[in-house]
């Protein structure tokens, strides 16, 4: 659906994008993570056909984004950062102008807007002026914007920013409902939201693709260290012996009362739980809690993210 | 193009400017009439009207009121991104935003019509009511410097991001363009034959004295119609690389 190739975006003598490539198969649902300034929002406008790549090509269903821009953009629907919309307007006389705009057959206008009101849960606001609505409303405006000339493809530049947590929800809710029928490219740099929306992630940063994979194999994946921690009534020799199990690199013991909290640094994708839990049990140590911190997506895109170059 | 025309008439400044015109026409065409009516001249009711550099400084800052927010409110609220994203070639949304002003002012303009026709009835057509060919003649060319003066705003609003600044550039366009033959003048003294030939080939004025005898003269249309297209022309390049540079 769409395919991305050695794309790069200049502006003057700053690279926002370095040489991108990607691709995004039908039906999927793609989350294009990165923190604030990687890339993400240039390389969705060059996609939408709104700016021009300094190199390289991108394709939409087939179709060049620059030299077949209108065909390509018949088939997107598009929410931009923000969601600018005409706040004079009614919602649907907005909503009606746009699908003529899309090319809409204008007997199907109506019945069209009158969808999208309904999937975007807006039908009750359709004669309230845009300036009147609230910031979840207009992303809803927004987002059956987008819908209105049923593309195949819909790209979504941060949909959910700057809402409250029941707005996100329903945002949210709303996407993946979308996108049983569609394509959909969405990007973010909140991360629960790509757990649980996404097929797929392509991270970003500094312009460049850093992983492109799911969501699952990239935690998997992760060579963060893991961290194992264990509260127990034991004795002073733990230490050692905690130490002395191959996977376990280091421990630190801190006191607590009775009780001792011990954390423990380990090898990348060590499981040495059973092993300390047998240890344990011959020891004869009270054990309170045990618990192994795992790799989050949180950790991957830190790590992913935060680097040197 | 409709969402131009509907967005226009959502702003105050519409009725403002509709207001302010009719009023103005009104005006000047009661005067003129009156003037009529104690002593007989030669000139017409259409002329009196619209043959001044009153109606046209009027005319300059009224358009320039109406284009102001054609783009720059685009590129200040980000809206632009929507517009040019959606499947619509660049040249059709310059085109889009540019008739729609001109609907705008062809219905603002419409009543006054009504003056010259009740005018020619009540008069039992007086000689300075003239017959149709002036009529026409004078809103032909009415039409064509509102669409000039159009043009000229809708390129003023395409340069800035602020629709004040966009008025200001507009208006002082169109006031170099209607005192410039005047300043000629002074400069090469008023007698000069070029200064007035600079100004029968530029100013409104003087062009409104032929078609509302109902001479239609077609150097004139060329000349009104080569710079809107002249301007609508600068708008589209203008538009396009700022649309790359935002």
């Amino acid at each position: 659906m769409i395919r991305v190739q050695q794309l790069t975006k200049k502006y003057g003598s700053f690279t926002a994008v370095k040489g991108i490539s990607f691709e995004v198969e039908k039906g999927e649902i793609v989350g294009f993570l990165g923190p604030n300034g990687a890339g993400k929002s240039t390389t969705m406008k060059i996609l939408t056909g709104f700016l021009p790549p300094t190199t390289g090509r991108a394709s939409i269903a087939g179709f060049d984004v620059f030299d077949q821009s209108v065909e390509a953009r018949r088939r997107l629907g598009y929410l931009p950062e923000n969601t600018p919309l005409y706040t004079e307007m009614k919602v649907g006389e907005y909503l009606r102008y746009r699908a003529a705009l899309k090319g809409v057959p204008g007997s199907k206008v109506r019945e069209r807007v009158g969808d999208v009101l309904d999937l975007c849960q807006i039908s009750d606001r359709e004669k309230q002026l845009i300036s009147s609505l609230s910031k979840g409303y207009r992303q809803r405006v927004g987002l059956a914007d987008a819908l209105v000339h049923d593309p195949d493809l819909l790209i979504l530049d941060e949909p959910t920013i700057g809402l409250d947590p029941n707005q996100i929800r329903t945002v949210r809710e709303l996407i993946k409902n979308l996108a049983e029928k569609r394509t959909v490219l969405i990007s973010t740099h909140i991360l629960p939201e790509v757990e649980m929306m996404c097929s797929r992630v392509v991270v970003i940063h500094r312009g460049q693709i850093r992983a492109t994979d799911t969501a699952e194999n990239l935690r998997k994946n992760h060579r963060a260290v893991g961290e194992l921690v264990l509260e127990a009534k034991a004795g002073p020799d733990a230490v050692d012996a905690l130490k002395a199990i191959p996977t376990v690199k280091d421990v630190t013991a801190t006191p607590d009362g009775d009780w001792t909290t011990f954390t423990l640094r380990l090898d990348a994708n060590a499981e040495p739980g059973a092993e300390i839990m047998r240890l344990a049990m011959e020891r004869k140590w009270e054990v309170r809690e045990i618990h192994q911190k795992r790799a989050t997506l949180e950790d991957v895109f830190a790590e992913l993210t935060t680097s040197e170059h | 193009m409709m969402r131009e025309v509907r967005s226009i008439f959502n702003t105050a400044i519409a009725y403002v400017v509709m207001a302010g015109l009719l009023f103005l026409l009104g005006f000047t065409f009661q005067t003129v009439v009156s003037i009529i009516n104690k002593s007989p001249s030669d000139i017409t009711v259409l002329e009196g009207a619209f043959g001044n550099n009153l109606f046209f400084f009027i005319f300059a800052i009224t358009t320039s009121l109406v284009t102001m927010r054609t783009y720059s409110e685009e590129f200040r609220m980000g809206t632009i991104e929507m517009l040019t994203t959606a499947p619509v070639k660049e040249w059709q949304i310059v085109l889009a935003k540019f008739f729609g002003t001109v609907i705008f002012y062809a219905i603002t303009l419409a009543p006054t019509l009504a003056f010259f026709t009740i005018f020619s009835v009540v008069s039992n057509s007086h000689p300075a009511a003239k017959g149709p060919g002036a009529f026409y003649g004078a809103y032909l060319l009415l039409f064509l410097i509102a669409m000039l003066f159009i043009a000229i705003g809708n390129f003023a609003s395409s340069l800035v991001k602020d629709q004040v600044n966009a008025a200001v550039i507009s208006i002082t366009f169109k006031i170099i363009y209607l005192v410039g033959p005047v300043m000629l003048g002074i400069l090469l003294t008023v007698t000069d034959p070029r200064a007035r030939a600079a100004e029968e080939f530029i100013s409104p004025v003087m062009h409104m004295r032929d078609f509302s005898q109902g001479v239609i003269d077609t150097r004139r249309i060329v000349w009104y119609l080569s710079l809107t297209a002249f301007f609508l022309i600068l708008t589209h390049h203008v538009f396009h690389s700022r649309k790359l540079k935002s």
